[in-house]
């Protein structure tokens, strides 16, 4: 399962505007997401999930600014890149190829004006120019078949296909380089329970076939549990609990990962009371000091209020291959 | 994709800093309140600071500015910068009688027929397109030349009620997006009275377009009515910098190289249009969040879609 | 082909209100303008002449105001549109049919110019702002703030008076005579320059100012950043994407705003005396000659709703969800 790491975020920090106006949405944040592994992203909305996503990959649109910290991607055999550090150009290059994106709601994601056929193969003729126009349609029609499409549905434009239709050729086209890792911004929300259904038996199905390495951003951390190997639960910019998927399900340490898993009805395994989480996400730009859940959670006690826990193994579990940042359970050695 | 961008500016800002947001913290929008409070001065006053009475003869004719005449005289050795200032107030008060007339009708017009939809809403949308595509000016021009009499308030009346067509396409647009909203769907659902959901629910989160139609029918108005000055249509006040214009015109100030004659009254126009286009660029960028951000470049950090800037260390 | 058939419907609607308005104005004029004409021709008008200027004016008494209006229904369908006082006898259709053509190439072809430019100045502003391109934006919103005809005063003042490079006014050297051939048509572009260039540089700005914000405006949206994740080139997400979806707006303001444009455009024609419809709307607001203005008033009105059914079509090949699905 976890294999080599091939992308590894390391202390990044994302700001919205700049110098004393600056809003911190991603506050120091180590990550890493493993060869072939499904790793999830879970958090209330504004927790900084999406910022993390897209900082990482330097797609965030103004006033978005990357203040600190190092992406590493690891093509496997060659040199790793990284990211923070390349020229738009290399950049451009890196994109899609290595690294590609299934957007949230596919109504937007697609352009209005071009069709299917345009769409999925202006990118290959982006990186692989010398490709003819007929191999690329050739590769046009194999992703759509792929992903469950008929071939006359190349001419359509966008506004004439279906919801899950439309999400379905994101993910052709994400596919379009075979990339080694593609990336997931709440692929499903948009769509009614049983396309969500269709939409990640199918993923699931393609990761088996092809073998790339997902990481996968969603509010609903129920989809998670069921769909992938490794879950990060982020909370006010920072990663609070980072666990096998099973772990955290069964045994989540962080209160907010607690909160979280009572407040989704869970779809197999035995029944859970559902709680819900009291208060809401905190303001970015006015965080409570120490650790940003305190305010809202059950277990607070005295440091809470006043430092902010590292993510460290937690206390007596240290072979388990997990991390949390909470006082609870990291006391013993913070303390020093 | 919802990028998060929109999730963290709608979090409340801090009261300190919400003292400078709004319009007034938009130097576009200041820039053009100050020009135009400038000329609203010039408009009330004009006639009194006026050094000369603007149809008065003088001995100088056809001079260039000099200390006594600043602005230079006409031919007949009339003071243009006189004119000018006389001619302030009756340009203004035109463009805003215009502006106001058209604008409420717009409303009217707009915000039915994006509220009650229906036939009746669809009939009040073509009829508004209507006014939109048939040209303006001819059309301003023969209702003015079929009145009996014309002076500055039937033109300004004339104006506002040709030009309120595209204020209630906008009004109308903004309406029906409105009226999809949960809180006006939610107040009609508890039985709340039309007026009530029109004044309270939908009117107030007009404000800002109704503020932006104003001021480009205002921008319109005013263009309109001096170049019907400036054709040389009846019953514009005598001093429009319009009707300065066709004297320095028609008495082949051009020819003669007067510059002095036309040049004044041109960058008055300028000054008064570029004031009210810089006010609803404010409006624009306060309505549109997208629109915003003129300073793009912070210590040599370029904003760029697409290519989220890294900041370099000593940025940090 | 539905959306086709609405909009011609639409304008058909829009040209029988600009006509019905044109048959009823007059009838609120005062007075009787056909005596002052009578009296001014001195005798010379014959009275099928005289009758069809009272059908043109409503001042038939002897018919019911149903019938004048089909009888000014019948006339127009034959292409009169009575007689001007200032060409007089000549018919105004007449008239127009000599400036017409002057209009549609000066103003026809420089509305579609500074469309074409001003939009393509605005994406180059909106793509590329935070730089140089800002500058752009103060140079605009001034000259989109001065009348037409004001800039056409400080163009010929400063390139056409006193041996400057342009002639000042007319279409074409006194000299030449009209006709197809090299001498009268280099004559006519270089008689239209400068009144084009004027048109340019006022009409251009607002477009500049309008296609840059719709630029800002796509920047934001979704398939911009799914163009920059899939790493195509900076010109293909300016062009393709952002640049492609803002036009669509911008060309449906094109076809609204036509009514407002032309009517600026027309006053460039008075400053350079140039022998066009707005050169003759001039003339005839100064000689009262209210036919002429009636006409003129109708010929601008089919012009711009042909010159918006064709922005309407350029709409429709633009965007595809106009079109009927496949």
């Amino acid at each position: 399962m976890s294999g080599e790491p091939v992308l590894d975020i390391r202390g990044l920090s994302v700001d919205y505007g700049l110098g004393d106006a600056a809003v911190h949405a991603v506050r120091d944040v180590s990550l890493t997401l493993h060869r072939g592994e499904v790793l999830g992203l879970a958090g209330e909305s504004g927790s900084g999930k999406s910022t993390l996503a897209y900082g990482m990959l330097r797609l965030l649109p103004p006033p978005g600014v990357v203040r600190s910290g190092q992406v590493f991607y690891h093509p496997g055999d060659d040199e790793p890149v990284e990211l923070m550090s390349l020229s738009a150009k290399r950049l451009r290059r890196f994109r899609w190829a290595e690294v590609a994106i299934v957007f949230q709601g596919a109504m937007n994601s697609l352009n209005p004006v071009h069709t299917v056929a345009t769409q999925l193969t202006d990118v290959i003729a982006a990186h692989e120019p010398r490709t003819t126009p007929a191999a690329r349609r050739a590769r046009a029609v194999e992703l759509l078949t792929l992903v469950g499409i008929n071939a006359d549905r190349l001419g359509s434009f966008p506004h004439q296909l279906s919801g899950g239709m439309r999400q379905r050729v994101m993910i052709a086209m994400a596919l379009a380089l075979e990339p080694r890792v593609v990336v997931m911004d709440e692929p499903t929300t948009a769509l009614d329970v049983v396309m969500q259904r269709q939409i990640l038996a199918k993923l699931v199905e393609l990761r088996e076939r092809i073998g790339f390495s997902v990481l996968f951003i969603t509010h609903d951390l129920s989809l998670l549990v069921e769909f992938s190997d490794r879950i990060a639960i982020m909370y006010g910019g920072r990663i609070v609990e980072d666990a096998p998927a099973g772990q955290l399900y069964r045994d989540s340490l962080h209160p907010y990962s607690d909160g979280l898993l009572h407040s989704f009805p869970a779809l197999r395994g035995p029944r859970r009371e559902l709680t819900g989480i009291p208060g809401s996400p905190p303001d970015l730009r006015a965080m409570p000091s120490g650790c940003a859940f305190h305010p809202r959670c059950p277990k607070a006690f005295d440091p809470c209020a006043e430092r902010t826990p590292t993510l460290l193994a937690p206390d007596g579990r240290e072979d388990q291959n997990r991390t949390v940042a909470c006082w609870l359970h990291t006391a013993d050695r913070a303390m020093t | 994709m919802a990028l998060p961008t929109s999730e963290v500016l709608t979090v409340p800002a801090p009261a300190r800093r919400r003292r400078r947001s709004g319009l007034l913290a938009n130097g576009k929008a200041v820039t053009g309140l100050v020009i135009l409070g400038f000329l609203t001065v010039f408009a009330v006053i004009g006639p009194w600071i006026a050094p000369y009475d603007p149809g008065e003869r003088g001995d100088d004719l056809l001079v260039g500015p000099n200390a006594q005449h600043w602005f230079g005289t006409t031919h007949l050795g009339q003071d243009i910068l006189s004119q000018i200032l006389d001619g302030t107030r009756s340009v203004m008060l035109v463009g805003i009688v215009a502006g106001l007339v058209a604008t409420v009708l717009a409303i009217v017009f707009g915000v039915s027929s994006g509220y009650f939809g229906g036939t009746g809403g669809e009939g009040l949308s073509a009829l508004s397109n209507v006014f939109l595509v048939i040209p303006a000016l001819p059309l301003i021009l023969i209702i003015t030349l079929s009145l009996p009499e014309t002076n500055d308030l039937t033109i300004a009346l004339v104006i506002g009620f040709t030009s309120w067509a595209w204020g209630a396409r906008v009004l109308r647009a903004q309406t029906l997006s409105l009226r999809r909203r949960d809180y006006v769907e939610a107040a009609r659902a508890t039985g709340e009275s039309t007026w009530r959901i029109l004044g309270f629910e939908i009117l107030p989160n007009l404000t800002a377009v109704i503020a932006a139609s104003f001021v480009s029918t205002v921008i319109f108005a005013v263009l309109s009515e001096i170049t019907l000055a400036f054709i040389g249509v009846p019953g514009v006040s005598e001093w429009n910098w319009g009707a300065i214009l066709f004297w320095a015109q028609s008495q082949q100030a051009l020819a003669q190289g007067a510059w002095w004659w036309f040049v004044p009254a041109g960058l008055a126009i300028a000054l008064l249009g570029t004031g009210l286009a810089l006010v609803n660029f404010g409006i624009d960028e306060y309505v549109n969040p997208r629109l915003r951000g003129g300073h793009q470049r912070v210590r040599g950090v370029r904003m760029r879609v697409g290519f989220t800037p890294v900041l370099p260390e000593e940025a940090r | 082909m539905s959306y086709l058939l609405r909009r011609i419907g639409f304008y058909a609607f829009t040209a029988w209100a600009a006509i019905t308005i044109n048959f009823f104005l007059p009838r609120a004029i005062p007075g009787d303008p056909v005596q002052s004409l009578i009296a001014r021709a001195q005798g010379q008008l014959s009275t099928d002449a005289i009758q069809s200027l009272y059908i043109l004016f409503g001042l038939d008494d002897e018919q019911s105001l149903v019938s004048q209006y089909f009888e000014y229904w019948g006339q127009l369908l034959s292409g009169d549109l009575g007689l001007s006082f200032t060409f007089f006898p000549s018919p105004v259709s007449d008239v127009i049919a000599d400036s017409l053509p002057w209009t549609l190439a000066l103003v026809g072809f420089t509305t579609v110019i500074s469309f074409l430019l001003g939009t393509a100045l605005g994406v180059v502003a909106g793509w590329w702002r935070g730089t140089w391109a800002d500058l752009l934006m103060p140079v605009t919103t001034f000259l989109s703030s001065i009348p037409y005809f004001w800039l056409g005063l400080i163009a010929i003042t400063l390139f056409a008076d006193q041996g400057g490079a342009f002639p000042s006014s007319g279409g074409y050297d006194p000299g030449v005579v009209p006709g197809w051939d090299l001498d009268f048509i280099g004559s006519a572009i270089h008689h239209s320059l400068l009144p084009a260039i004027t048109i340019l540089i006022t009409s251009m700005s607002g477009w500049v100012l309008s296609m840059r914000n719709m630029m800002l405006t796509v920047a934001a949206e979704d398939y911009i950043t799914v163009a920059h994740a899939k790493g195509l080139s900076q010109r293909r997400v300016m062009v393709s994407y952002a640049a492609r979806n803002a036009l669509l707006p911008n060309v449906s303001a094109f076809a609204l705003s036509l009514g407002l444009i032309v009517g600026g455009t027309l006053l460039v024609e008075i400053v350079f005396s140039y022998p066009g419809i707005g050169f003759q709307l001039f003339s005839a607001v100064g000689a009262k000659d209210y036919p002429l203005i009636q006409g003129i008033f109708l010929i601008i009105t089919l012009s711009v709703l042909v010159a918006n059914l064709v922005a309407d079509l350029v709409y429709l090949l633009l965007d595809p969800r106009t079109r009927k699905e496949g």
